[in-house]
This record gives structure tokens, sequence and C-alpha cells, in this order.
């Protein structure tokens, strides 16, 4: 089955095509990666999907709906979670608040006054859970806010995580980090995949995270889809070596 | 945790001790029983306007709207429909709740000074129907003719109008109910969302919150609250006029409001104490008061961001 299926969108800034004419399928389970010079659009192909911002042209089906006119709250409520290039947090809570605010709104509770005491173990249970997935449990009651970074973006995927999402999407989950702080969110994402079966598009710059973790990788240039195939694919494609790997080495 | 805990419940204790001694502590600092009513009524409508400032992150420049329309609704029910107090507390928040709710769903996609600014136009509107429509509203004299009423509690009946020290408890049960369920709704799963829209709006949206709508209904509890406020203000005084609506009567709530510490729940009514008094005290020693109230806000403002509230705690978390 295809999680996602994104059909020739194009994203026009004024005179600037920053996507230009790309699709992608995503199956159940996948873990694709997207790669790509800077500013080649991988962010803004990811606004496109989560609704961030509407395309220009083309469609974006997620588990055979049609949600290219929804907005991005909607989006979300459908199963699509995703995280941010720059970290989107609430920094004076803690990480224990942060991660319930989202399983709270993924429960349907956001709008209650109160919750029952069934309710309320259920929403801790869930986070506990999930924070201990991402290892924050002894973070749990630090302000997000004075965290290390690695924390601060463990924390914003957890709380994409309590969505439960059925497709997510991480938005260069290493960048800024140091080799441990990448060495942990490389297992914590390769976890996500392999043990809870998370289907997952991830964005990532570091190449040695991307040929580690993905089953597909997706490379963009200069707006436009330039290649597409397994990691084996694509690093023996001599027009992506010219265009990117040839670049970072 | 447990320690956070006790402090908070001691804090508490605290600030309701000392607001249901009020009556026996003040007139030993040249206060009056009736300064204190007017604290209760005027903090309420500050954190009213912080419950949505503070805590979603939203600017109204024009609360006085509510709060006027409260007062007018509280006129207008006990000088021509019903001789109760009560009642009239509740015309006036249905009065001004119910205009607040209406016209904040025009607002709620505007953020910023954009939202402070519509909100400025909105209470400005209600200012000029007030001073010109003196027919029904008294204009610029104001509504006069309505005084508020012996409160009946069946086994007997307290009167209002005379025992200031009765009002003042009628005004404190009011003030109480209102802060309890405020601090009821920040401490619920919707409460929690308005923090949230004030602490990442994008973020907010990616979890599946729809903001305008949470904002909305942020901003309708907020004028309904203010409403209530507003009508508690007509029985304290047995008139209303325009003023209440006026913009610089909400810019005096935001002064309570950050001058307090608006991060914080009770910061708004230190906010109130300080700006009552002093207009109390200032007003009766010179006309420029309001220039000392500016230095002072100022000051604050410059260095202690956080407010009087906020610095306080700071000191006591250091
Ligand atoms: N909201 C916007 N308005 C105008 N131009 C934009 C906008 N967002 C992105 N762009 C432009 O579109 C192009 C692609 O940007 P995008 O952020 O998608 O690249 P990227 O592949 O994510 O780059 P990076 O690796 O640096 O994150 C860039 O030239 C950028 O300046
Ligand atoms: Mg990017």
């Amino acid at each position: 089955m295809n999680v996602l299926e994104v059909k020739n969108v194009s994203k026009r800034f004024g005179n600037l095509v920053a996507v230009r004419d790309v699709s992608l399928t995503v199956k159940k389970g996948e873990l694709r990666a997207v790669i790509g010079p800077n500013g080649a659009g991988k962010t803004t192909f990811f606004n496109l999907i989560s609704g961030f911002f509407p395309p220009s042209a083309g469609t974006v089906i997620f588990e055979d709906m049609d949600v290219t006119d929804l907005s991005a709250q909607k989006r979300v409520v459908l199963g699509m979670a995703r995280t941010f290039q720059i970290t989107e947090i609430f920094p004076e809570l803690s990480v224990y608040e942060n991660v319930r605010i989202g399983a709270e709104s993924a429960a349907g509770f956001r709008l209650r006054p109160w919750l029952s005491a069934v309710e309320k173990s259920e929403i801790r249970n869930l986070v506990d859970e999930t924070l201990a997935l991402c290892g924050l449990t002894d973070k749990a009651g630090r302000l997000v806010g004075e965290l290390a970074h690695g924390h601060q973006r463990a924390t914003e995927i957890a709380m994409a995580l309590t969505l439960r999402p059925r497709l997510l999407l991480l938005d260069e989950p290493t960048s800024g980090m140091g080799d441990q702080e990448t060495y942990e969110i490389t297992q914590l994402v390769r976890r996500l995949h392999r043990d809870s079966n998370f289907t997952i598009v991830l964005i990532e710059h570091d190449m040695r995270v991307v040929f580690h973790l993905a089953d597909f990788i997706t490379v963009l240039d200069q707006g436009a889809l330039l290649a597409e195939g397994t990691p084996k694919e694509i690093e023996a494609n001599p027009a992506v070596q010219a265009a990117y790997l040839g670049k970072a080495a | 945790m447990i320690k956070g805990r006790t402090s908070r419940l001691l804090v508490l204790a605290a600030i309701w001790a000392a607001l249901i001694a009020a009556p026996y502590w003040m007139p030993l600092f040249g206060g009056y029983t009736a300064l204190g009513s007017r604290v209760l009524v005027l903090a309420l409508g500050a954190m009213s306007v912080n419950f949505l400032l503070g805590f979603t992150g939203t600017l109204s420049f024009g609360h006085a709207a509510w709060f006027g329309l409260g007062a007018y609704g509280a006129g207008f029910c006990l000088k021509w429909f019903a001789l109760s107090s009560p009642l009239g507390l509740l015309a006036g928040t249905l009065l001004g709740g119910i205009a607040g709710t209406l016209l904040g769903a025009l607002l709620v996609r505007r953020r910023g000074v954009y939202f402070a600014m519509v909100t400025i136009a909105f209470g400005q509107v209600f200012y000029y129907i007030a001073f010109q429509w003196s027919s029904v509203t008294g204009g610029d004299d104001g509504l006069r003719g309505f005084s508020r009423q012996p409160l009946h509690l069946g086994f007997t009946t307290i009167d209002l109008l005379n025992n200031a020290d009765a009002f003042y408890y009628f005004v404190l049960v009011c003030f109480a109910a209102a802060v309890g369920l405020m601090g009821f709704i920040l401490r619920s799963p919707f409460g929690r969302t308005m923090i949230a829209i004030r602490e990442n709006e994008r973020r907010a949206r990616f979890l599946g919150i729809p903001v305008e709508l949470h904002i909305w209904i942020a901003f309708s509890l907020s004028c309904f609250f203010m409403a209530f406020a507003g009508a508690l203000y007509a029985e304290l005084n047995n008139f209303a006029d325009p003023r209440v609506l006026h913009y610089a009567l909400s810019g005096d709530f935001v002064i309570m409001a950050v001058m307090g510490g608006m991060r914080t729940f009770w910061g708004p009514l230190l906010g109130a104490i300080v700006f009552v008094v002093l207009q109390d005290y200032l007003s009766s020693v010179t006309v420029n008061w309001m220039s000392f109230i500016g230095i002072l806000i100022v000051l604050i403002v410059l260095f202690f961001p956080r407010g009087i509230l906020g610095l306080i705690r700071q000191r006591s978390a250091a």
C-alpha cells in the first residue's frame, strides 16, 4: 500500500521555481531519504507534503485521499506528522508538558475542560512510553529550552510520535549536531523504522546517516528530481555524483 | 516536586487570607473597604486581559469594550428590568461576553499589532455609541438611576448598598469564583493548548490544534470574564459612563498585567493593587499622578521585564 503519492508538484516564489514537477511514492513501512545540495528545494517539498503552503501545481495523496487542498492541521489529524529543520518546540515548558500537549491533541482531548482518571492515565502512559522510546525519561521535568540541542530535537520527534503518525516527515533531524548526538538520533530513527514500523521520509545532509538508514533515496537538485533509487544505485549514479556527492566529498 | 507544591499552596493560602482579612488590615494602612472592592474588580479585569495576553500570547488593546458592555448591561438590567444584583451581573456578563464572542470571530486571523489595532477599533465603536446614544445610555453624563440591590439568600438578606464590608465580601466571592474558573481552565487540556499557542503557534498547528478556533474560544472566555468584571464595576459605582469603554481603560488593564507579571497567574492582581492604590494616593496629592505611574511602568519594564511577581519568583528560585 502507498502511504504517500506526490504527483508532479511545483512551487513558485515569484520568479523562483523552488520545486519543479516532482513526484514521489512512499510505501508503507518504507524509510525514504530526500537529499540534495543547499537550496535544492527539499524543505519546500516537505512544506508542500505537510500543507505548510499549497503547491502551485500538482497533487498530494495521503493514504488514497487527495489532501492537496487540506490545511496542515487537518493533515496532522489524518496522520501526517513532521519536524522542522529549525526545531519547533514549546521552549518554556518541560519536556513532559511538550509531549503531553501532543498526546492530548492526538487523543482528541484538546477542547476538554477536564479528563477522567482513566483518560489521564492513558495520556501519562503514552507520554512515558514515548519519552522512553526517545531516551528522554530522565529529562522529563526539565524545561526544554534549557536542554542541549540534541535533546530538543529528540523532544520534537517525541511530540510528533505522540500523534501516532502513519507518515513521519523529519527535516534534517541531525543538523547542527556533534558526532555523539548524530549517532543517538540516527539510532532513534532506526528504531522507529525497524522496530516500530513507522513510515518515514527524512531530509538529511549527513551521507553516513542517509546510506545507513534509507531504503530508498530521492535526489533533488535545483528544485527538480535528479535521481531516485536504492542507496547503491544512487551512490553509483554519475549525475548524482556530479551534482552532489562530488561537491560534498 | 512536593516542595514546589507545598510552597505554592502556602502562597495561595497567604493570598486568600490577605484578601479575606482585607477590611480589617487595610484601615491600618490608611485604606478603606471600597478601595479594596475597587482593587478586586479591576484586578479581575486585568486577570481577564492576561488570560489572553499571558496564556495565549494575544494582546487585546480594546478589552475595555467588553468590560464597559458588562457595566452597561448590569446598569440596564438594574434600571429597567430586574432589581437584583446577581441578575445585573448575569445580564452584563452575557451582553459583553456574547458581543465579544461574535466580534472575536472577525479577529482570529489577525496577529500581533493588527490584532491589537482591530480590538482598539471595536472598543472605540462602543465608546462612541455610548457617548452619542444618550436617550438610552445617558451619553456623556453616564447611566444613572440604578443601584445595587440587597442580596436575598432565603434565610437572610444582606444589605450590599450601605454595608461596605458586605459588598466587599460579595465582590470577593464573585472574584474567587471567576478566578477559580480561570485557573481551572488553564490547567485543563484546553488551557494547555492556549499555552502551546503562546509558546509556538506553528508547533501547535502541526500537533493538530486548529489555532484560530482555539484563539477564538480563549478570546471569548476572556470577554465573558471581562464583562463579569465590568458588571461588578457598575454595581460598585452604581453608575456607568462611556469611559468604561475607552481604550485608555484598556491600556490600564494591560499596564496592570504587565506591571504585575503577565506570565504569572497572580501577577495582574499585584499589578492592580499597585496601580489602584498609587492612583488613589497620588491623585489626592497631584493632578499629574499619571506621569508618576508612567515612570514606574517604564522602570518596571526596563529593569524587571517579567513584572513584579516575575521578579519575586526569580529571587525565590535563586
Ligand atoms: N517562503 C519562501 N519564499 C521565497 N523563497 C523561498 C521560500 N522558501 C524557500 N525559498 C527558496 O526556495 C529555494 C529552496 O529552498 P529550500 O529551503 O526548500 O531548500 P533546501 O533544499 O531545504 O535547502 P537546505 O539544504 O539549505 O535546507 C531556496 O532558493 C529558497 O531561498
Ligand atoms: Mg531545508
